[in-house]
């Protein structure tokens, strides 16, 4: 079952990458690692990294208190506003924030980052917060300490390990992000991840982007080894705690941090407020054209139902993959760790790394897959498929093994154990990962933007080519555009939220 | 059921160790031992659930030994019920029923009136007690008519009055039900309530079976012994249903003449004004009904009990006596070796 995953993950994920990098080291690693410009740009890659990782982990860190800690009504609503971000298209991000703050510059693409990436410690913190009992932190009160002393001398080092798994995450998304990068940072500020698109898509400099691609590379799997180290013993901490109601009202000093949630909430909101307002009914209107002085090659309209069609195909795909994935590793024994692993490098691995990797490798395929219209859906597919794993199989791992055997003895043959155990009660995950991937792929630009063809764009990709032309109806059409992917994101965080289990990892 | 040199290792750990238990026709048998012994393990390879078999597990006619799961005919109840989540209480006690297609309407409700959960159909599991779970859990196991129902501490989870009154509710249902039995436990109550034969493990090995009172009055060594409560073991020699020790005599007409070692269960020494054995209390632990006291004697310390009414304290003068009930005959030295 294991193999129709890692065969697929092979052709379309291993491969290219392994083209890239014997392109990179056959023609110029060595010029490129040992030029300046090259470290400088590591050092930027990795110091907004660095700079985002904190931003998200301070912001999230009353967000996660808020969430596992205090019975207050709105908890739903709350849930849905903080996953809002983490699932928006990295395109409309940028829009936002550039919005917001015309100056641009570093610090408006250090706070879009952490932006994207505060529901991921929310979330991860505060799942292993609401399991913690509460009455280690009651005898650090009764032998005399402070609530704060409480919190740092028990709690805080009971969470390291969901900080850690969540901060490792975060750097990874944070020094492997694209589309915010792209649109804030332009020619003055390239992290690895745009300087490989602007190499390949502007200076035709294959070799040279490949040999950046290695050094990216290179990096994501440092952070993807810390975070499955990190997520270990994460998973052996949850063992030890009960599943008790932790959740109450806030008392005293508490209402503070509760203040401070509902204010990094308001900021959460902020640009995506602000780009609801910018958009305009003649924006709207102006999506049954093709843009100023035709700047696309088909209608905004088209564009939306393209990004419609698209997403369907790569959910689909995930999907079978993410299932079959989950379900072997479930099965699998000792070969299970590596299946896990090699599942989830994708995650890691830059998604420009991945569409750039089809260009120079995929007309080796019989029927040239480089002009058939499941390109995108493919790529898209690959970079899905790990964060449906995630949600799915963190499920399928809690369901008590005794409970498939009381099926067995009882008479279930063990595809039938499969069918009246796993299936009814992972079903709700299953929603889950099907709106979350969708979205995803809804959103996706760093692959998409190398392989989608200009007479058939997606519509984050029009926005892209919107926002790059000149002229106010562009402009305004970007923002419409925008607003639309908005609408349809959070309509499906509410699913999310809707459909939530109590497991899930990110 | 017959089982047979029944052996389970994981890798260079042998769990169950050339095993050989027989289950009559409607028997239950109580697989008594403490945690660790195997005594689960043997279990789940009755079940099927263990694959690293050697020997065999016949029922009647049939080899079971290579027959899956699912196809044994085998029910199991879990420690912790393990019921489906997703489905109700009826939901839960007809999976078996579906899983062999049997379409009877009425034995859903019967099988609930059994385990005295009328009503209960359209229930939640997980708004059930823990009681009631467990009671699920019986009625599910038995609605395909098992050949052979397992199991395993299905009381622990739950609190000692629940557990007292459930294991006399259990032992009544499984003489109803009819079905033969084997359950896991590592309480000597709960083996004597439930079982007709109990059969005490140790290490992987079955040391010794035989019915409650056999083996409760004849343990077959000395861990055996300990394991069954008795904290202190004395040479005897008995002579026309006489034994006598180091701490007087005591009248045991049931024990055949010779020399053996007797086992005292703490209520063997009582507390009595006229009795011969003089000490000194050094601990005083009150139970439910009665007081369980440390006794200094001249050689050694001892465990004894006293009513409620009269115990004595710590530090004050006490006199015992022997109490029949409180003793145990421990196998000789020479018998025990051929377990």
């Amino acid at each position: 079952m294991a193999l129709v995953p890692l065969a697929f993950l092979t052709l379309f994920f291993a491969w290219p990458v392994v083209a890239i990098i014997g392109l990179g080291v056959r023609v110029q690693l060595f010029d490129t690692l040992t030029s300046a410009d090259t470290w400088s740009l590591v050092g930027f890659t990795l110091g907004q990294a660095a700079a985002s990782t904190v931003v998200a982990i301070v912001a999230g860190m009353p967000l996660a208190f808020l969430l596992a800690r205090c019975r207050l009504p709105g908890r739903g609503l709350i849930q849905a506003i903080v996953l809002v971000p983490f699932v928006l298209p990295t395109v409309v991000v940028g829009l936002a924030f550039r919005g917001l703050m015309p100056g641009g510059g570093v610090w408006s693409i250090v706070l879009a980052n952490a932006f994207f990436n505060v529901a991921v410690v929310a979330r991860t913190v505060s799942g292993l917060w609401a399991s913690i009992d509460r009455r280690a932190e009651d005898a650090a009160r009764a032998l005399g300490a402070t609530r704060l002393r409480a919190f740092t001398s028990v709690t805080l080092p009971a969470l390291t390990p969901a900080i850690g798994s969540a901060a490792a995450v975060v750097f990874l998304f944070c020094s492997t992000s694209f589309g915010v990068v792209l649109i804030l940072g332009g020619a003055e500020y390239r992290t690895l991840e745009t300087e490989i698109y602007l190499r390949t898509v502007q200076l035709f400099d294959l070799p040279g982007a490949a040999a950046l691609s290695i050094l990216q590379l290179a990096a994501v799997v440092t952070a993807l080894v810390i975070g499955a180290v990190a997520r270990k013993r994460r998973q052996a901490a949850l063992k030890l705690s009960g599943s008790k109601e932790t959740a109450r009202r806030p008392v005293g000093g508490e209402w503070v941090v509760v203040g401070v949630a509902y204010g990094v909430i308001a900021l959460l909101l902020t640009p995506i407020v602000h780009l609801i307002s910018q958009s305009s009914l003649a924006g709207f209107r102006a999506l049954s054209s093709t843009g100023h002085d035709n700047s696309l090659e088909v209608t905004g309209f088209r564009a939306a139902l393209n990004s419609m069609g698209t997403a369907t195909d790569a959910t689909v795909i995930a999907l079978i993959l993410g299932v079959l994935s989950s379900v072997a590793l479930t099965r699998l024994g000792k070969t299970a760790e590596f299946v896990d692993v090699a599942m989830m490098l994708p995650l890691g691995v830059s998604a420009v790394t991945v569409g750039f990797g089809y260009l120079i490798t995929l007309d080796a395929l019989p029927g040239d897959l480089r002009t058939s219209p499941l390109l995108v859906p493919l790529a898209q597919a690959i970079v899905v498929t790990p964060l449906i794993i995630r949600i799915l199989l963190p499920v399928l791992r809690s369901i008590d093994e005794r409970l498939r055997q009381a099926a067995g003895t009882l008479g279930a043959s063990p595809w039938r154990v499969w069918l009246e155990v796993d299936v009814p009660l992972a079903a709700r995950s299953l929603v889950t990962a099907a709106a979350f991937g969708y979205v995803v792929a809804l959103g996706e630009f760093g692959a998409t933007s190398f392989l989608a063809r200009p007479d058939a764009p997606t519509l984050p990709i029009a926005i892209g080519r919107l926002i790059s032309r000149p002229g106010e109806l562009n402009n305004q059409m970007a923002y419409a555009a925008c607003t639309l992917l908005v609408v349809v994101t959070v309509a499906v965080a509410v699913l999310i939220e809707r459909f939530r289990t109590t497991v899930e990892e990110f | 059921m017959r089982i047979r040199d029944l052996t389970v290792r994981f890798g260079q750990f042998t769990a169950v160790d050339g095993v050989s238990l027989d289950i009559g026709d409607g028997e239950v048998v109580a697989l008594l031992g403490p945690s660790g012994c195997g005594k689960s393990t043997l279990l789940r390879a009755v079940a099927g659930l263990e694959p690293q078999v050697d020997g065999t597990i016949r029922w009647g006619e049939h080899d079971l030994t290579s027959v899956p799961v699912h196809k044994r005919g085998i029910g199991l109840v879990f420690q912790d019920g393990q019921l489906f989540p997703h489905r109700d209480v009826a939901g839960n006690v007809r999976f078996g029923l579906r899983m062999h297609k049997i379409n009877d309407p009425h034995r859903v409700d019967e099988l609930l009136d059994l385990v005295g959960l009328s009503g209960y159909q359209h229930r939640k599991v997980t708004e059930l007690s823990g009681g009631e779970q467990q009671r699920v859990a019986l009625a599910r196991a038995l609605a395909p008519q098992p050949r052979l129902l397992l199991l395993d501490e299905p009381l622990s989870a739950l609190d000692r009055a629940l557990r007292e009154q459930l294991a006399l509710d259990l032992a009544r249902l499984l003489r109803k039900a009819g079905t033969s039995a084997l359950v896991v436990t590592h309480d000597h109550d709960e083996a004597f309530t439930l079982a007709d034969r109990v059969a005490l493990m140790r290490q992987g090995r079955v040391v010794q079976t035989g019915t409650a009172d056999e083996v409760w009055r004849y343990p077959v060594d000395e861990q055996a012994a300990a394991f069954l409560g008795c904290g202190l073991i004395l040479d005897a020699r008995i002579s026309d249903g006489v034994a006598t020790t180091d701490l007087g005599e005591i009248a045991l007409p049931w024990a055949p003449d010779g020399e053996h070692r007797i086992g005292l269960r703490p209520n063997a020494l009582v507390v009595d004004p006229d009795g011969p054995i003089e000490g000194e209390v050094s601990g005083r632990v009150h139970r439910r009904d009665h007081v369980r006291l440390l006794v200094k004697l001249e050689h050694r310390e001892v465990d004894a009990v006293a009513s409620i009414t009269d115990a004595p304290q710590p530090g004050e003068p006490v006199r015992l006596r022997l109490d029949p009930d409180g003793c145990a005959l421990v196998a000789p030295r020479e018998c025990s070796a051929g377990f």
